[in-house]
Order: structure tokens, then sequence, then C-alpha cells
């Protein structure tokens, strides 16, 4: 059923620029974790971003809903643009912003309330239900998006902290859609996770790239190469190179790419 | 190097059977190590256990009091001279009327009971509490419909014949004591092979009020409990909203700066300064310069809430740190403000660390003598309960340590008795503020 709800909607022109960033520069204190990064994301696309670790992918990810704001010492400088609006304008509210630009975390975070709780707490603050039946209809969606829903629909009120490791990220992931947000952020999603789950969410990662812009971050390069079109590979707090998946792949065009996905570096 | 066939034969070079040097030094020091950690818990818990005894086997019979029960006829004639019931016409009869009638029931009872003496009726005012009368009267005044009646009466004894029956006080203790003679213990020792004198549960010891220096039977606990239920009123009602709330901005809020880093420290150090410290600040800040009333439970309060601060701060703090921060990041992720990710999330997390941090702090204040000594709770104050809430938090008043101390300090030992039984209500009270801790941390408790 819900997939003839998802192909009524095409998958939107692959050239539209979601997100486009400029110089982006991150400092935590002294430390120079992002140099002059500029990277533009489209919209109902996944990209992969990969790298060794501290190599700035996810910090970078992280300016993206200005989560980093939350951390006192990280500076960012540069310009990004979503939907051609600057988020580190001073009039933005990065309430607002994070609506819009969900995000999942490398380890699941459910809140330890019941499961329907977790996916109802995003919509319910953001005020997108009229009454508890428009609300039950939007936990229901965003569980089925999640991929989720069959095995929880019996049990909502139980708590999501109860679920296995593979449900509570598909129930994060149900968590961030409920807010109807244009992009999805992903950390590392899957680094937690058993292979069969992995396979799950990859499974998802595709079905929402029809609604989605997806950002992932992920330390596995076959997980890049298996969910992603655009893949930016990160080195030393360097965007390295940024190009079509299979080009990443097949041709890199940097020796450090090469080297990273041969395996030599990393 | 070795093949399976010799394996069963072989001599290891190294072998695990047979413990070497090193293993065997490893072990004894465990060993010493487990030996001291058992001592030192048996050194506490014998303390422990010493201590409760002591409390126990001391304060114990400061619940039991003595009574002389005396048939009482309560005669219309001098009770109530104008003979129309009116209590308010029957209160002129002063305490010194009434007074005689207790001695004289006594003497005929005395004198029924075939007890021969040589006191004389008036000479047996030793045996019963300056407060008798008194007593007698209330209880006349309350319902004159007794008068013409022949009632029996529990006439209070005083410390001395209520310690004789406790073992306190002896026929050789008494010889230097000009208040009772070996004669009236005659009479006691007489009347209680009659059944006329029986111990029972002291009921005024837990409801009733502080008594003078001469009246230790009279003595009870019960307003000065009011006095700390007043006080920790106040201490609950303005040292929670403001000790979480200071915590929830310092820990979530505030940047990390200089100034918070100092205020921090400050706080850590103000919950080591000494109580009293706290007690002159609130003598100079509440009484003297707020013109607050003296002995009064609400400047007690304040300055157990000042006191009880940090306690609750620190508390709250390091429940709130305890709180994972993915479900902060979890809750910024969907795009909540930064205070519904305290409030939604954060916060119920952090409730059962609050919560018994809160009553720690509170049993701490309930505990407290010092700082009261310096705002003028502690001495002989009150004697009535408040008569509302008002009077509750302005009325001079003790509190229930203030009260022990207060007892303790006195020269009769009867009331060494009752500091001691003051002792046993006030760890009731703490114990039940820990149970009720323990109880809230169970029922808030979550996993994650």
């Amino acid at each position: 059923m819900y997939d003839t709800q998802y192909s009524e909607k095409a998958v939107g022109s692959a050239q539209d620029i979601k997100i486009a960033t400029k110089d982006v520069n991150v400092r935590y204190g002294a430390n120079h974790a992002i140099k002059d990064v500029s990277v533009d994301i489209q919209d109902k696309t996944v990209t992969a971003f990969i790298g060794p670790s501290g190599c700035g992918k996810s910090t970078f990810l992280r300016c993206l809903n200005r989560m980093n704001d939350t951390i006192d010492v990280c500076r960012v400088t540069g310009e990004i643009r979503i939907d051609g609006e600057d988020i580190y304008d001073k009039r933005v509210d990065p309430v607002q912003l994070r609506a819009k630009v969900g995000m999942v975390f490398q380890k699941p975070n459910p809140f330890p309330k019941s499961i329907y709780d977790n996916v109802a707490y995003g919509p319910k603050i953001h005020g997108l239900s009229r009454n508890k039946a428009d609300l039950d209809d939007i936990v229901e969606r965003a569980l089925r998006r999640g991929a989720i829903w069959d095995e929880v629909k019996d049990r909502l009120d139980a708590p999501g902290t109860g679920l296995s490791g593979g449900q509570q990220q598909r129930l994060c992931i149900a968590r961030a859609v409920a807010t109807e947000p244009e992009v999805l952020l992903m950390d590392e999603p899957c680094s937690a996770l058993d292979p069969i789950a992995t396979g799950q969410v990859e499974e998802l990662i595709d079905e929402l790239r029809r609604e989605y812009s997806v950002v992932i971050v992920t330390h596995s390069m076959q997980q890049a190469a298996r969910v992603s079109q655009k893949t930016a590979f990160f080195h030393l707090g360097d965007m390295v190179e940024f190009d079509d998946t299979d080009e990443i792949f097949t041709n890199p065009k940097d020796k450090r790419t090469e080297s990273y996905i041969t395996g030599r570096i990393g | 190097m070795t093949d399976a066939t010799q394996a069963g034969s072989m001599v290891p070079a190294k072998s695990i059977i047979s413990v070497d040097d090193r293993t065997k030094k490893r072990h004894a020091a465990e060993k010493r190590f487990q030996a001291y950690g058992i001592a030192a818990i048996a050194t506490g818990v014998f303390f422990l256990i010493f201590l409760l005894g002591s409390i126990l086997f001391n304060g114990v019979t400061a619940f039991q009091q003595t009574f002389i029960q005396v048939p009482i006829y309560l005669n219309p004639m001098t009770l109530d001279p104008e003979g129309n019931r009116d209590p308010a016409e029957m209160a002129k009869v002063s305490t010194f009327g009434y007074a005689p009638i207790l001695e004289n029931s006594m003497a005929s009872m005395i004198e029924a009971q075939g007890i021969e003496t040589d006191v004389e009726p008036d000479g047996l005012d030793a045996l019963f509490s300056s407060s008798a009368a008194a007593q007698l009267r209330n209880r006349v005044l309350s319902n004159p419909d007794l008068l013409g009646q022949t009632i029996d009466f529990n006439i209070l004894a005083t410390s001395r014949v209520d310690g004789y029956f406790k073992g306190r006080v002896s026929r050789e203790s008494i010889a230097r004591d000009r208040s009772i003679d070996a004669e009236h213990l005659d009479i006691v020792d007489a009347l209680r092979e009659e059944g006329s004198v029986v111990k029972r549960f002291n009921l005024a010891f837990i409801t009733g009020s502080d008594a003078s220096e001469s009246r230790p039977e009279q003595a009870g606990m019960g307003v000065a409990m009011m006095g700390s239920l007043y006080m920790m009123l106040v201490v609950l009602g303005l040292s929670l909203p403001i000790g979480v709330f200071a915590s929830i901005y310092l820990e979530e809020f505030a940047p990390k700066n200089r100034l918070t880093d100092i205020i921090e420290v400050n706080i850590s150090n103000l919950a080591a300064v000494p109580s009293i410290v706290f007690g002159i600040l609130g003598l100079a800040v509440f009484i003297q310069f707020m013109e607050f009333p003296q002995s009064a439970p609400l400047v007690g309060g304040l300055v157990l809430t000042l006191m009880t601060l940090p306690t609750i701060i620190i508390a709250t703090r390091a429940a709130l740190q305890s709180v994972p921060p993915s479900i902060r990041d979890a809750a910024l992720g969907v795009g909540a403000s930064k205070m519904q990710s305290v409030f939604h999330h954060v916060l119920p997390l952090a409730m059962p660390g609050i919560l018994t941090g809160t009553i720690i702090g509170l049993a701490q204040a309930l505990g407290e003598t010092a700082p009261l000594l310096l705002i003028g709770m502690v001495g002989y104050v009150a004697t009535n309960y408040p008569d509302g809430i008002a009077s509750g938090f302005m009325d001079p008043n003790s509190a229930m340590p203030a009260q022990i101390y207060e007892w303790a300090k006195r020269a009769d030992p009867a009331y060494y008795e009752r500091a001691w039984g003051g002792i046993i209500i006030l760890l009731v009270f703490l114990f039940a503020m820990n149970a009720i801790a323990i109880l809230l941390r169970r029922k808030f408790e979550r996993r994650w």
C-alpha cells in the first residue's frame, strides 16, 4: 500500500540543490576541524560522507542542522544555505531549522517513553496535529516509513528502550521523519547494528530517498557504495573529493581517495 | 614442539598448578585488603549498634509515665460557688483551689487502703506533679457536668516518683533531696501493691509542650515538632524551587566561563561552611536588618534554607549530569527547544536524584541545632501550640533538636531521660524521611 503512496511523488529532478555549502570552516577552540569545505547536496538524493576517524565528517554533518551550537567552543564560519537561506543567519531559530532538517544519531537514542510517545513527541511540539486521531495517523505513517510498523503496531505503549538495537534505530528514524523534515542527516546510523539490522536500515534509507534528501556519514565504504548516489571523501578536515558514488569508487581522481577506498589508509 | 602423545606426560616449564611467589604475594595482598575492609565495616557496625542500643536503653523509658489513680469527689460547693455551671465563672477558682482537693483525696485514699503514714495531707504534694492541679482544673472546666461526681483521676506523679519506679531514683539518692522523703516512697510502694500506681504510655511526651525546669514529668516534644514542621515547610517551599532552578540554569543553560566557574566553586564551598555561620548570617540579615520576629520558625526556616541550598544544588546537578547526553541530542534533533528538551526529557530522568538530594537536605536541616541558637529558637520557648498557620510561622517556637539540646542542658536528671527520648523521636522522623527518599527513588527510577 505504501509503495504506491510513495510512487505518486516522482523522484525529484536530481539537479535541485537542497543544501549549498561554501568555504565552511569549523574550529573547536584552537583545533581547526573543517577546512574550507564546499559541498552541494542535491534534493531527493542520498549523499554519503566517508573518511577515516577524526576527519571531520560528523562535525560537518552536525553543522547542517546547527547541532554544533550546543558545543560552547565550536565556531563555524562560511556559508551554509538550505533552499537558498543562510542557516547561520542571526534571524534563524535553530529549533525551526531542526524541524526542517531531521537527524538520526550513531547510537540509537529513543526517549525512555513508550514507542507511541517517542514518535508523537516531535509532531506534538511542532503543533502538526489538531487532535488525537490526527496524531495517531501521523504516528502510524511515521512508523510505516520507518519500516517498523508491523513489528510494533500491537505494542505502541511498550517502552521504546525495550526494542532491539536495530528496531530502536528504525524507531529513531521514524521519530525523525514524523516531524516532516525535508532533509535527513544520519550520523553512522548502522555502526551499532548487526548486519541484518544494517540491511533493513539501508533498505529504509533507499526508500526515504523518494521524499527526502538524505546525508549519511559512514565508516563503511561498502555501505556508501550500496546506498548513496553522491559521495564526499573527507581527510584530516579537508573535503578531498566529491562526485557521483560510482565515480569515486571506480575512478577516484585524488591519490588519497584511491588509497582510502583500496584500504591503504584509514 | 610437543606432540599430542607426549602432552600427558610432559612437565610444562611454567606450571599453572603450583603457585609461584609473585602470585602468592598477590593473594596475600588481596587477603590483607579484604581483612582491612571487614575490620572497618565491623567497627562501623559495632559503633552503630552501640549507638542505637544506648539511645534505646536511655530513651525508651521516656515513653512511659507514672500516674497515681485517685478517686476524687468534685465538690460543687467549692469548685462552682455560684452554682450555675458556667465555665467562665468556674474559672475563677484557680489551680490553688484544686491542689487541696488532690491532697485530701489522696490522703483519704491512703487511709481507706489502710496504709499507715506520718505524712500530713499537705505533704502529699511531693508525690504529684505541680501541674496535676491544672490538669484536674482543665478537665473540670471542659466538662462542668462532672461536678458532684466522684471520678477516677490519674494524677501525674512527680519525676522523683516516676524515677523511683524506673530505677533512676533510689532511697540512697534522695537522702539529700529536699523535695521528697523516704516516707513518701513508703507510701508509693504501698500504693503500688494496692494497684493504685500505674505506668502508662506517655502520649503527652509526644504531643505535649516543654515544661519548666521543675516539672520534667510534664515536658513533651509536640510543640517543638510543630516548630520543626513549619521550618521544614519553609525549607521545602524555598530551597526546592530555588535549588532546582539554579542547578538547571547552571547545568543546562549557563555559558561555561570564568564567572560560572567561580559560582560553581563557591557553591561547593558553601556546602562545607559551618552551620553556625549561617545562624549568625540569619541573625544579622533576617532579624536585625529585616526585623523579622525572633525565635520564629519562619526565620529558622530561612536560615536552614540557606544552609540546605548548596546540598540540593549539588545533588540536582549531579542528577542532571547523569542523564545521558544522547537524550538531549535526541530532543534537540527532533526540533525541541533547549527548554523543552530540559523540561520534557532531562528533568523527568533526573527526578529521582533530585528528590533524594532534597530529602537528604531536608533531613540534614531537620537535625540542625547550631544556627537556631543564634536566632533564639533554643531555650524555654513555647508552651502552646500555634493557633493557626500564620502564628505557626511567626510565633516563637523551638525545634526538635533544639528541644533535645535544651533538655540535655538542664540540671534535673529526669530531663536526661527526656533528651534521649527526644532523640528517638527525631531519629524516627529521619528514618521516615530516608525511607520516603528510597521509595521515591524506586518509584521514579527508569531504565534506559
